[in-house]
């Protein structure tokens, strides 16, 4: 029976990595996932029929109350909502790994053996800051905690000394396990919090692109905890998918983990250095629908004010009326725009508009230079030209759609206030630039009748 | 199995994990995540067996609490995740 169990389960651990492997591509991406899900009802199966029937109503009832909650929330989250969906996901699954670990101590307490005791405190560890970490990513997007990076007094020797304590802690587990433990599982938590509070808003793609990774890294820990070698692969895989979209994020914004984590990016107020002396050119609704009807070729640079201002739809609107047209409209999407990796090809997708219409940006770059006008809507520092060339600016060096190179610029944005590094944005003082100011859907909105007035 | 054995496995499995996702299009970035994620929810496994082995309330309540959670993390994930992938489409249905 043990044999077939892990059989089984080794079964599990090959869907797993196929459908991994078939989410690398659209077309085959929705197959992947089903194979995923499907190595997910075989490895949880075999595991009951392992394990007989003990505790059974107890095992029913979790799965049951789980499956509904999860359901549920799954069919009605908004998908401009997705971010914070994600974030509070993974915040379960390293949860329920620092559960597993807890759950693993108290049974084998108090001789267990030194391997399985640092395997179960690392998990704690791991799991405990994966949940209380994505509960506070999940504040923060969801609008209950304050975007902003918040630095509490002493933050970093807070961290630290908690660090040691904790790790001190393990040490001293022998003398009265339960309260050391419990001690131990606290600290963990406060870590979580410690770690992704400092990081603001439009770092998100990358707290939650590391929180994933986290969250597969408990799982393998459990795994650890457990002896069990396939919930050591699923983790891993897991692990390695959250660790290379770090790394994606990360260069997208031209900093390294360490920055993002511990620079506190934003929210200061350096700005307003040579703000007032340059001058910005407004335009309205009327004029911008003109010169976006008589371009040849449009690109529409989409950013989190768009997923704020729920104007996807409308901006599919838009682009379905310049194409009808004769118009020639593609997106550019920049890695990090909105708050998670891809948040803005999901919103478009959700509007309808095929994949096939987004480019990223090393595609669309050199494509600005021979485009008539560049449409952007809710984005700032994805644009800031002062990437390329201001040394010093805190966002030097970050890859950014070249809007400025196109023939003319809309940017659609409530107010000249700067991105979310807290940097003013040259472009809206490029004399290409004009400005059209109002929240994203209703200028849309109107840019579609005044687009269709013109016939 | 000592634990030299299954950080064996685990780097391995790290290897492929990395081999096996090296280029995914920004397109399928967040449905990677979130599909990605549901798989993290295999720590439900887990959670079943401390249910199985528990001998006290006390791991009777930690079993439960964690099955639930790596369930709404397991269902929602891959159901949020098939909603997301079935938007994706290549070319716009109706020509406007």
């Amino acid at each position: 029976m043990k044999a077939l169990v892990e059989l089984i389960y080794l079964l599990s651990v090959i869907l797993f990595v196929a459908g991994l492997r078939y989410l690398n591509s659209p077309a085959t991406a929705r197959r992947g996932n089903l194979l995923a899900s499907v190595g997910m009802a075989l490895a949880i199966a075999a595991t009951l029929a392992g394990k007989g029937i003990s505790h059974l109503w107890i095992i029913l009832a979790g799965l049951l109350a789980g499956s509904i909650i999860g359901a549920v929330a799954a069919r009605k989250v908004k998908m401009t909502a997705m971010p914070q969906m994600v974030g509070l996901l993974n915040g379960l699954g390293g949860g329920a790994s620092a559960l597993v670990a807890t759950g693993e101590f108290v049974r084998l307490s108090p001789s267990i053996p030194l391997d399985t005791v640092v395997t179960i405190i690392l998990s704690l560890l791991i799991g405990g800051v994966t949940f209380t970490g994505s509960l506070v990513a999940f504040g923060k997007l969801q609008g209950l905690v304050k975007g902003t990076p918040t630095v509490l007094p002493l933050h970093r020797a807070v961290t630290i000394l908690l660090s040691i304590a904790f790790l001190l802690l393990s040490f001293s587990l022998h003398i009265s396990p339960l309260a050391v433990f419990t001690t131990m599982a606290i600290i963990s938590l406060i870590l979580g919090v410690l770690l992704v509070i400092p990081i603001g808003g439009a770092d998100m793609p990358v707290a939650i692109s590391l929180l994933n990774s986290f969250s597969g890294l408990a799982a393998s820990g459990a795994g650890f905890v457990l002896k069990n070698n396939m919930l050591i692969v699923a983790g891993a895989l897991v692990g390695a998918a959250g660790m290379i979209l770090t790394f994606i994020m990360c260069r997208a914004m031209g900093r390294s983990l360490l920055h993002v984590l511990f620079g506190a990016f934003g929210g200061k107020e350096e700005l307003a250095e040579e703000a007032g002396e340059r001058r910005v050119r407004s335009i309205d609704v009327e004029e911008a629908a003109m010169i976006l009807a008589y371009a040849r070729s449009v690109i529409i640079v989409p950013g989190y004010g768009m997923a704020v201002a729920q104007a996807h739809h409308a901006v599919r609107e838009l682009a379905d009326e310049l194409e009808a047209r004769g118009v020639e409209v593609k997106f550019a999407i920049h890695p990090v725009a909105g708050r998670m990796p891809g948040h803005m090809n999901v919103l478009l997708a959700e509007a309808n508009v095929p994949y096939s219409k987004l480019y990223d940006m090393d595609d669309i770059n050199p494509e600005f230079e021979r485009t008539d006008v560049a449409l952007v809507i809710g984005a700032s520092d994805i644009v800031n030209p002062a990437a390329r060339h201001k040394k010093g600016s805190p966002i030097y060096g970050m890859p950014i759609l070249e809007v400025d190179r196109a023939r003319q610029v809309i940017v659609i944005k409530r107010s000249l206030s700067p991105g979310f590094s807290g940097v003013e944005n040259e472009l809206f003082y490029n004399p290409k630039t004009m400005m059209l100011f109002g929240g994203a859907r209703d200028v849309v909105q109107e840019l579609i009748k005044e687009v269709k007035r013109l016939d | 199995m000592g634990i030299v054995d299954s950080l064996f496995v685990f780097v391995l499995a790290m290897l492929v994990g990395f081999e096996v996702i090296t280029k995914v299009p920004p397109t399928l970035h967040t449905p990677l995540m979130s599909g990605a994620n549901a798989i993290s929810g295999i720590t439900i496994v887990g959670a079943l067996l401390v249910a199985a082995h528990s001998d006290s309330p006390l791991t009777e309540v930690i079993a439960f609490v964690a099955i639930v959670m790596a369930t709404v993390n397991v269902v929602g994930g891959f159901l949020v995740t098939d909603r997301m992938l079935q938007m994706f489409r290549k070319e716009t249905r109706k020509k406007a």
